[in-house]
């Protein structure tokens, strides 16, 4: 499949995962590798806070929406600005800023389990709606929030029985089942607990939202060194001379390196065997992340992307 | 005695903090264990544990009791003074909700009305900062009637990591919440005695999210009425045991640099609150392998990458190999540059990136004799390197 092929399945993408994982910098790499495929793509940041213009290399990134390269724009998403939007388009424009003022959003947002969530889900329907991108990549909120703010329009069905924040729940749901419309990539790191806590996450999703898995994304896997025995016997073979305690340094770095790689590579296999998945694998990256990383991980992905298999 | 040793020798109440994917939880259990093995009645409190360390520490469901952890479980080279014991309780937000209501309410059916209604049903599963609350409740709740010598708590994943402190008076707030308070009026009364502005703003909010919703807050406020000042008092309790001189708070980050500065953050939040960071742990950090610096061994990489030769080719990734860690290494030292200084901590500890996750009583214990068997813990030293 190629990235081309991989935009066009749907057009949104929720990138999800634990906290700590990489999520952000997954949906950068994930933003980037679409736009320079050609797609036209936008980025949405739902949490205040996540890294993500770090990662760009831009300022922090406002409601309103901002190019950041070639193709690729970036926004966020609150339920503040999303409610006020949403009440100012049916006219309720002074009734909103009350609402706000009078501290009575606290008790609708206590009162309607996952109302926020609903806002933000509402405003990317809209979105995808409206035809503004090819691809919307949202970073979802993080830990077990993930599940909650997909499932949250689900639990407001129960709550609201009639009137418009029903019909966007309903919007939501239909937005978030369809699979052309809309697909969740997990993302994790390939340790034992993120990768047990990635396949509970995946079969809440499938079973209790109805929503479309992606291909899962394994982070921070070490790249294989290729290389074998002690750094003195290389040496010897080249003819040149280390230090002991360089060459010691050398064989300790290696050595972990590859214990870790193992190690990896072990809980990406039984990711495998226990979520039946495609996986697209990412290398651990030794800098901080910014441009030039996201740059590095987007060419990854595409490489990733490229040796799925092709859509049916 | 290390200043994390005597903390955990002294200390009646250690509040472990930090943001989400640190090691929060598994910090809480080594500082319980560790507490148990130097004869200790400890009792640590979890909030969302990792499925493998719950079976470890028994938490097989949730539960609202603490339960004991039996010795030989937890006491694997049987050196803790017979005296020594270890308790574990997973925080089950509802159960401690539902119980504080019926603690506070005149008579059961006043409890009965509260936790059928819809409106309290989603306060006690999905208002933000309830969870936070409800540990903050567990913990005075354990400290008075549990007996115990220690009490850790884990805190919540928060999107925001302060959220533990306010959560106490979160609820508070609400009930002065003006519209809260006309809402106590009796069912629509409020229709008929509010202004003409006040009633279309309420009928706005009911055509926006339905007027059975609306008529739900309407009787939780009715049936709760009464209850405030207990909640109340009993926040202002929590706040008080968290100001006393026998309440710790120990940091957790990662080295890396958005954690630190979030911990930084923290710190200073702690400050404001009057209460100070006893402890800060730094948690997987990268060995320092030696060798050189990092720029120095590039620069032999690239040397050896021009040389022709395949074995020397070989060598040079194993420099830049070395060059990437040690360039990692350099950059975390850098973040924690004067971290005590900047966080107010008495005392800091780094706990090695293990290759393995923290999920048994073994790796536990190997954590806390990294924490608390060396009388000085220092950060991986970037000196004493030989020449590259």
């Amino acid at each position: 499949m190629n990235v081309e092929q991989f935009c066009s399945a749907s057009r949104v993408v929720i990138v999800a995962g634990k906290g700590g994982v990489g999520k952000t910098t997954v949906t950068a790499a994930l933003a980037t590798a679409a736009a320079r495929a050609g797609a036209s793509v936008l980025i949405v940041e739902v949490e205040g806070k996540s890294g993500l213009s770090t990662a760009l290399g831009c300022p922090p990134l406002t409601y309103e929406e901002r190019p950041i390269a070639d193709r690729l724009r970036a926004r966020t998403l609150t339920p503040d600005e999303a409610l006020l939007e949403y009440l100012e388009e049916r006219g309720l424009r002074r009734i909103s800023r009350r609402l706000v003022r009078s501290g009575a959003l606290d008790v609708v947002a206590t009162a309607v389990p996952g109302m926020q969530d609903i806002l933000v889900l509402g405003k990317v329907k809209q979105l995808e709606r409206g035809g503004t991108a090819d691809l919307i990549v949202i970073d979802a909120p993080a830990a077990g929030h993930a599940v909650s703010f997909l499932m949250s329009a689900r639990g407001l069905l129960d709550a609201v029985r009639v009137g418009p924040v029903r019909t966007q729940a309903e919007d939501v749901i239909a937005l978030l089942t369809d699979p052309e419309r809309c697909r969740v990539v997990l993302v994790t790191l390939a340790e034992e607990t993120p990768v047990n806590e990635l396949i509970e996450t995946a079969f809440a999703l499938e079973d209790r939202v109805g929503v479309k898995l992606g291909p899962v994304v394994v982070n921070a896997v070490p790249d294989p060194l290729g290389v074998d025995g002690p750094a003195l016997a290389d040496a010897a073979d080249a003819g040149l001379a280390v230090p002991l305690p360089v060459a010691a340094a050398l064989d300790a770095a290696a050595a972990f390196r590859s214990e870790r790689r193992t190690l990896a590579l072990a809980q990406a296999d039984r990711l495998a065997q226990r979520l039946p998945l495609p996986q697209l694998r990412l290398p651990f990256v030794f800098g901080e992340i910014g441009p030039r990383q996201v740059g590095e991980l987007a060419d990854a992905l595409t490489t990733g992307i490229h040796a799925l298999p092709g859509p049916t | 005695m290390s200043a994390l040793a005597d903390l955990v020798a002294h200390r009646r109440v250690v509040v472990c903090c930090g943001t989400g994917g640190v090691g929060k939880t598994t910090v809480a259990a080594v500082v319980a264990l560790a507490a148990a093995r130097s004869g200790r009645d400890a009792v640590v409190v979890t909030i969302d544990p990792a499925k493998r360390l719950a079976d470890t520490l028994g938490l097989v469901e949730l539960g609202d009791a603490p339960r004991e952890i039996p010795r030989e479980r937890w006491d694997l080279d049987a050196r803790a003074p017979a005296q020594g014991r270890l308790s574990a309780l997973m925080l089950d937000t509802r159960a401690t909700f539902d119980g504080l209501v019926r603690r506070y309410s005149a008579d059961g059916e006043q409890a009965e009305r509260i936790l059928d209604n819809r409106f309290y049903r989603n306060i006690a599963g999905a208002l933000s900062g309830t969870q936070e609350y409800m540990a903050a409740e567990k913990l005075h709740e354990l400290s008075d009637e549990g007996g115990y010598d220690l009490i850790v708590v884990d805190t919540p994943p928060s999107r925001h990591a302060l959220d533990f402190l306010d959560a106490p008076q979160r609820l508070t707030r609400l009930l002065d919440n003006r519209i809260f308070r006309f809402l106590m009026m009796p069912t629509r009364a409020y229709l008929r005695i509010a202004s003409s502005a006040v009633q279309r703003f309420l009928r706005t909010v009911g055509r926006v999210i339905g007027a059975e919703v609306l008529d739900d807050i309407v009787a939780f406020f009715r049936a709760f009425e009464g209850m405030e000042a207990g909640f109340r008092d009993r926040a202002v309790r929590v706040g008080e045991l968290l100001l006393d001189p026998s309440t710790a708070f120990v940091l957790i980050t990662s080295p890396r640099r958005d954690s630190v500065d979030e911990a930084e953050f923290f710190a200073a939040r702690l400050r404001e609150a009057q209460l100070g960071v006893s402890a800060l742990i730094v948690n997987r950090v990268h060995p320092d392998f030696g060798g050189g610096p990092p720029d120095q061994l590039r620069r032999r990489a690239a040397e050896l990458r021009e040389h022709g030769d395949p074995a020397a080719a070989r060598l040079g990734a194993r420099y830049e190999n070395l060059a990437d860690y040690a360039e990692l290494g350099d950059r975390e030292r850098r973040a924690l540059r004067a971290v005590a200084t900047r966080i107010g901590a008495a005392t800091v500890a780094y706990v090695p990136s293990l290759p393995h996750d923290v999920v048994d009583f073994a790796a536990l214990a190997a954590v806390a004799s990294q924490l608390f068997d060396h009388a000085d813990v220092s950060p991986p030293s970037a000196q004493h390197r030989p020449a590259g």
